[in-house]
């Protein structure tokens, strides 16, 4: 089985972010790192390549991720958890691309590289959008199981439990297919002092918008069907009124809901 | 007058307060037609008449409740075909975005998510996005295409204006696909409101000390009609349910009210719940971020100022 898990290197939630002149993101000036709930995407793709082969089938795990030089930081961490190879889609061309062109360059190095099941996290914590895997689906012309919370592979069927805003769907379908994952479908892996010397040794492929066969005017800031007007920094909220409990806290929160016509 | 196409969100009867809310948002625009999948319709007429909807374009195949997200997609495509609408507004939860997604992709035009305004401006709707963790306001468009927008719940109040909510039938032109649903499970919530539509949310965080300790917040939730949140650090530690965190990896919510009950703040909570209109912490360390952004703040011990706030707002019902 030929599992691919994209992976998006993210600036630090915990770092200040800001967007450049141009309303794309800064990622110089912080640090990056894997986004964080991609890394249940690599967990997930790992444990069904485990139980592939300990039932005799062949079972690969690739990370594709798509981003500058530094996002190589994120793919050598992806591979020291116990990928087998990665793919990096890397071009200055791809600069300022928005979820729609970022989904088409994504599909065209998947033509490339073939899939049985793409697995990606449930959204990045920079764009925060949720839409990768919908727009991936669409666009490859197979099934869409997403925001999954638990995934069971059967013979050439998958299926999984989709998260509702009330509780939650069985969802199946026939592999080929896309997959994300939702937090706390299981619990990511460290790596290994092993896992980190092997992944030295691994393979990483690198591709240009040519070798992907991506056209270079769908993609980057040019290509993007959306553009930021102006941004600014939120301006601090005015400063509420903060008192010690004296013993009748409660009674003040109570008076403040009364003033604000809560209660 | 512009047709805005608004993808109707509803529990096969009753159509959810955020379709209200784009309808509403819609009307600053143009003619809001709503599109309604699946059974219901009719019963949800006057609804949508009473908030300002010119039409409903009714697709009331089975489908759309058996498969995922895609055949929604496929019939908004059709409908952006046929209609040549100015806009289509969906509602800014998960489905919802996924839905804009695979619609992005198959008419070709540029999807924006997450917005918290809507507003004309030159060369189309300009909307507004609130981002990391709420620390930077965005003011972006859709250059290409027929904008998609989802928006956050909450983020417009519902106000009522009538409108004709013709029924117009249409089905489907192509053959549904996608990935078939095969059962449905509804946690318990009690009568509780959903999390993001909640015009009180009540979120516990780990002052709480525990699953036991977490009832006070279902407690005082319930007193306020409210829905009930928890900061990562409760789901992590399973005292409460995941699907309830609030934060950058949880749900965003932007209630009329928000209580941060013995949650600290930190950046990463903060990116869910930043754009409440009003918020309440309790926390009995002055030093937590939460007070920075509370309009009104106690330090103090929660179990010593909730089971006391719960006194007082029943001597007040």
């Amino acid at each position: 089985m030929n599992i691919v898990v994209l992976v998006k290197q993210v600036p630090d939630t915990w770092a200040e972010r800001k967007l450049t002149a141009d309303g794309t993101l800064d990622r110089a000036s912080v640090d990056g790192l894997i986004n964080e709930l991609d890394e249940y995407a690599i967990e997930e793709g790992l444990q069904i390549a485990e139980a592939q082969r300990a039932a005799g089938n062949e079972a690969e795990v690739t990370i594709v991720t798509m981003g500058p030089d530094k996002a190589a930081e994120s793919i050598r961490k992806a591979l020291s958890m116990g990928a087998d190879k990665a793919v990096h889609l890397l071009d200055d061309g791809l600069a300022g691309s928005d979820a729609l062109s970022t989904s088409y360059a994504l599909a065209q190095v998947l033509g490339v590289i073939g899939f049985d099941l793409v697995i990606c996290g449930s959204e990045s914590t920079d764009a925060r959008m949720g839409v990768m895997a919908a727009m991936l689906a669409e666009r490859l012309g197979v099934p869409q199981v997403s925001l999954a919370s638990k995934v069971e592979i059967d013979g050439p069927a998958i299926r999984i439990r989709r998260v509702s805003e009330d509780g939650y769907f069985e969802v199946e379908a026939a592999l080929p297919a896309v997959v994300s994952v939702v937090e706390k479908i299981n619990e990511p892996r460290y790596p290994s002092f092993k896992g980190i010397m092997a992944a030295k040794k691994k393979p990483v492929q690198t591709l240009s918008l040519a070798d992907a066969g991506i056209d270079p005017a769908a993609v980057g800031l040019g290509g993007a069907a959306t553009e930021v007007v102006d941004h600014t920094q939120r301006p601090p909220r005015a400063a509420g009124t903060v008192v010690k409990d004296e013993g009748d806290g409660g009674v003040k929160v109570a008076e403040f809901l009364a003033a604000q016509k809560f209660i | 007058m512009a047709e805005f196409l608004v993808l109707a969100e509803h529990t096969g009867a009753d159509v959810k307060k955020v379709t209200l809310e784009l309808i509403t948002l819609a009307r600053r625009f143009g003619e809001p037609s709503v599109v309604w999948t699946g059974p219901g319709a009719e019963q949800a007429q006057a609804r949508c008449a009473e908030y300002g909807a010119a039409k409903i374009y009714v697709a009331g195949d089975a489908v759309f409740d058996d498969l995922v997200v895609a055949p929604a997609a496929a019939l908004l495509a059709q409908l952006v075909a046929e209609k040549s609408p100015a806009l289509v507004l969906l509602a800014g939860n998960a489905q919802g975005k996924e839905v804009a997604g695979r619609l992005a992709v198959k008419i070709d035009s540029g999807v924006l998510t997450d917005a918290v305004d809507l507003t004309p401006g030159q060369g189309g709707p300009v909307a507004e996005q609130s981002i990391f963790g709420g620390a930077t306001i965005v003011h972006s468009r859709v250059k290409r295409g027929t904008p998609i927008v989802a928006m956050r719940p909450n983020a417009v109040a519902p106000v009522p204006e009538p409108g004709a909510a013709e029924l117009s039938p249409v089905s489907l032109a192509a053959e549904a696909t996608g990935a078939r649903v095969t059962g449905r499970v509804v946690a318990e919530r009690g009568e509780r409101p959903d999390l993001t539509e909640a015009s009180i949310v009540v979120s516990g965080g780990r002052g709480t000390g525990g699953a036991e300790g977490f009832q006070v917040i279902e407690t005082l939730a319930d007193s306020l009609g409210a829905a009930v949140g928890a900061s990562r650090a409760v789901t992590d530690a399973g005292w409460y349910p995941h699907q309830f965190q609030v934060g950058q990896t949880g749900k965003t919510v932007s209630p009329q009210l928000y209580m941060a009950i013995g949650i600290s703040g930190a950046i990463q909570h903060r990116a869910g719940m930043q754009t409440s209109k009003t918020i309440i912490a309790v926390n009995k360390d002055p030093e937590a971020p939460i007070f920075e952004l509370a309009d009104f703040g106690v330090v103090g011990d929660l179990f010593k100022v909730v089971p006391q706030l719960l006194e007082e707002i029943g001597k007040r019902k």
